[in-house]
């Protein structure tokens, strides 16, 4: 019964994110797409729970689809939503390019993990019933992963001050 | 473990990085290119977690935890500067934006 119901639940989350997906690239006002991409983040939670990572989940959700989406939804909104729409009309070489170098990717890295650990795929391996639990991740990120946790506080402090300084940067026109 | 198995997982994080990857060739507004950008780290952020949980160590999730990190402070800095951009009264178009000069 319990493998009916994750099989439900995996693949009502695997079609939500490969539209969602489809769609944030697909949708002609870049609002949509912000609003698609919510949807695709939420999705990848749910598939991160079933994957035993409930710190990330919890993180994505609350980082990604809280935080960085409504930067992006502030941006778009001070921006207009204004964009392009590369499928109308007939198709030119830049598009079928576009779906060709997207195509050799995906058939890139189908080729490489089958031929590199497609034989080691089969069998997870046991877990506990702490894996992913915030107290573990917490464990290994001030033990084993410390210099990477100290990093990451130095890159969002550059990031935070580049962000002051492009968004306060006035052209030098308009300056008086 | 119940449901699918891990390489389900792993086609998943392909198509999802091919289709990042598509929008972010295809489109020509900055902001859904920078979107289209998340999808394929998200895409990436998968494929870690699934192979954490294949390999049964927490450092894949930790490596994801760091990608999510990296993720924000790219989105902040690229959102920055197409602010910028729009500034000067240039088209969002990154096909226009062909020069860089202060």
């Amino acid at each position: 019964m319990e493998e009916f119901i994750v099989w439900v639940v995996w693949i009502l989350a695997a079609l939500s994110l490969l539209t969602s997906g489809i769609a944030v690239v697909l949708f002609q006002n870049p609002f949509y797409s912000a609003l698609a991409l919510i949807g695709n983040l939420a999705s990848l939670a749910v598939l991160y729970l079933l994957l035993a990572a409930e710190f990330v989940a919890a993180a994505q959700v609350l980082v990604y689809a809280g935080a960085v989406v409504v930067m992006f939804l502030f941006v778009i909104a001070y921006l207009g939503g204004r964009a392009d729409a590369p499928w109308a009309g007939k198709p030119s070489l830049q598009s079928l390019a576009a779906v060709v170098a997207a195509a050799a990717i995906a058939v890139e890295i189908v080729v490489v993990v089958a031929l590199k650990a497609g034989d080691q795929l089969s069998t997870p391996a046991r877990i506990e019933d702490g894996f992913g639990s915030p107290a573990e991740i917490g464990h290994l990120f001030l033990g084993d992963h410390l210099l990477a946790f100290e990093v990451t506080s130095i890159v969002l402090l550059v990031a935070a001050v580049g962000g002051v300084i492009l968004g306060s940067a006035v052209p030098k026109e308009k300056r008086s | 473990m119940p449901g699918p198995g891990v390489a389900a997982y792993l086609i998943l994080s392909v198509i999802l990085f091919a289709t990042g990857a598509f929008g972010v060739l295809i489109r020509r507004s900055p902001l859904i290119v920078l979107l289209a950008l998340e999808i394929m780290l998200n895409a990436g952020n998968l494929a870690l977690i699934a192979f954490a949980r294949q390999t049964g160590t927490g450092s894949g999730q930790i490596f994801a935890l760091t990608v999510m990190v990296v993720a924000a402070a790219e989105a902040v800095v690229g959102l920055g500067l197409i602010v910028a951009v729009s500034r000067r009264r240039v088209d969002l178009d990154v096909d226009k934006l062909t020069t860089l000069h202060g």
